[in-house]
């Protein structure tokens, strides 16, 4: 579904993401980890489109992403959650959702003749739907800036869900979160899978990466250091010496 | 009562001055080009109701269309830099479009009397209220109709989902275009509303001032048209209409009689308005941002 080939990334003269090659299948839950400064977010930020590549390609559904902006890449159904929450503090929680339905199947719903047809009200009705899935019903005319760090968090993937993604792009989404946060987490995860949404987890916290990825690769300074089944990357030995340094 | 028709006249074409750039406002672009679109509307509304004797509501739409066709034509390379870089773009156009005025003539000989703007003497005799014989109240009436329409469409704007997608640009573009906004169409299409509410507003101004020259539209004239908005909060349409009225009407009408304090006490009263309110004068008390 999602093809990195040989794509690179530099900063003036530090490689951030150094030809690095990644194929996400269909359906699948794809772990991107590595230490602190590897590369990972910047890999999202040129698969979303907000870096242009300095060199390689990216495929989606095996057409070139590269001449596409970001909002076009949404279209076609790869949306994101950010590492430091990026919400619209102050909309509402529901109108955080509302300006998200940008997928091509909402856009014909809210043109002219069809909303006198009622597209307006599916519209309204999956928002509910979202608000719903998120436990976020109580709270959706509350400005976004005013919940609390967890509702947030929550809030972010919600929005990120009200583009009907094809490919999802999680970054980080347990940063801060208690374990019992992220057992919830976990439960989004594995449903949205069940959905037939695709994602790709880039995440620190083991506990959930180990415990709902199909597969698992490893970054260091920007190149791809190991991959496989979590099992298989836990005792990859170059992935023991990025992580803990030594021999 | 002629004072007070002629102060809510004033207030009347300062407030579409102030919501032509609230609209852009909230997308997060501080604009100074809204006196150019003002005085493109001018002369527009203008010329065509002196030189080809239009009848004015045709000639104010003239003018609005002029306005926002500039304003989108501009937009597009503007809105490409944001922030100081896009003060500095907009400030150039505008001075750009007052030195246009400085300089342009265009005149017609109507019997004795040569009419059109000639350079930095202006344009003067717009006369189309007087030759139609409307009174100073019934002029008010006239602009406020407009006022209130373009205040009715904005309202309905901020209600609207275009109206959440213009604020959701202006706080988090980063995340705005990640949920597939088109940042460049929504800029643009602020701009080029904005525009024809400046244009409109422009050409009901020269109307009532009936002389108009590069100098109504300066640099001070832009301050103010985001001065508005901003002193008013850009929670929704009123704010606006309620700063515009505590300028003129209070600050600049209502302390005439202090004489050169009056200056003072503006910059003052200004400073301390936005300190106790900080989110405007009719701003709602926000929650804090943690986000």
């Amino acid at each position: 579904m999602l093809e990195l080939r040989r794509a690179a990334r530099y900063f003036g003269g530090v490689r951030a993401v150094d030809g690095l090659d990644l194929t996400v299948a269909e359906g699948q839950i794809f772990g991107l980890i590595g230490p602190n400064g590897s590369g990972k977010s910047t890999a999202v930020n040129v698969i979303t489109g907000l870096f242009p590549l300095t060199s390689g390609e990216i495929l989606f559904q095996n057409e070139s992403l590269a001449a596409l902006p970001t909002h076009r890449r949404l279209q076609l159904g790869i949306a994101r959650t950010f590492q430091n929450i990026r919400l619209f503090g102050q909309l509402t929680v529901w109108q955080n959702l509302w300006v998200a339905q940008n997928s091509p199947e909402d856009r014909a719903r809210r043109s002219f003749f069809a909303r006198w047809l009622g597209g307006e009200k599916g519209v309204r009705a999956e928002i509910s739907q979202l608000l719903e899935f998120s436990g976020l019903s109580a709270r959706q005319d509350e400005l976004a800036a005013n919940l609390s760090f967890g509702e947030q968090r929550r809030l972010e993937l919600a929005r990120a869900l009200a583009t009907k993604p094809k490919l999802l792009l999680l970054d980080e989404p347990a940063a801060g979160m208690n374990s019992e946060e992220i057992g919830h987490l976990r439960e989004r995860i594995i449903k949205l899978r069940e959905r037939g949404v695709t994602i790709l987890l880039v995440e620190h916290v083991m506990e959930l990466v180990m415990g709902v990825t199909d597969r698992i690769a490893v970054l260091n300074f920007g190149q791809k250091i190991a991959e496989g089944t979590p099992a298989q990357v836990q005792n990859d030995p170059a992935v023991k010496k990025a992580y803990l340094g030594g021999a | 009562m002629e004072f007070y028709y002629g102060l809510a006249q004033i207030v009347g074409v300062h407030t579409l001055l102030g919501l032509s750039a609230y609209i852009v406002l909230l997308t997060g672009q501080v604009t100074m080009a809204q006196a150019a679109f003002f005085g493109i509307g001018a002369y527009v509304a203008g010329m065509l109701t002196v030189l080809a004797g239009w009848h004015i509501v045709p000639a104010l739409g003239a003018s609005a269309v002029m306005g926002s066709a500039t304003a989108c034509a501009v937009g597009f390379p503007a809105l490409r830099v944001k922030g100081l870089m896009l003060v500095v773009a907009t400030l150039a156009f505008g001075e750009g479009v007052r030195l246009f005025f400085f300089n342009f003539d265009y005149q017609i000989a109507r019997g004795d009397l040569k009419l059109g703007p000639v350079g930095s003497e202006g344009f003067r005799q717009i006369r189309y209220f007087p030759e139609h014989g409307w009174t100073t109240g019934e002029v008010m009436l006239f602009i406020w109709v407009f006022v209130v329409l373009v205040m009715a469409v904005l309202w309905w704007f901020d209600r609207s989902r275009y109206g959440s997608v213009l604020r959701a640009v202006g706080e988090d573009e980063l995340a705005a275009q990640s949920v597939g906004i088109n940042l460049t169409a929504v800029k643009v299409s602020a701009m080029t509303i904005g525009g024809a509410i400046a244009g409109l507003g422009g050409g009901i101004f020269a109307h009532y001032t009936t002389h108009i020259e590069h100098s109504n539209f300066n640099v001070l004239v832009a301050t103010f048209a985001i001065a508005y908005p901003i002193v008013g909060g850009l929670s929704n349409v009123f704010g606006t209409l309620a700063a515009v009225i505590f300028v003129q009407a209070f600050l600049i009408e209502g302390l005439r009689d202090l004489g050169d304090w009056r200056n003072l006490l503006f910059g003052a009263l200004i400073v301390l308005a936005m300190n106790l309110r900080p989110h405007g004068l009719f701003g709602k008390r926000r929650g804090s941002s943690h986000a």
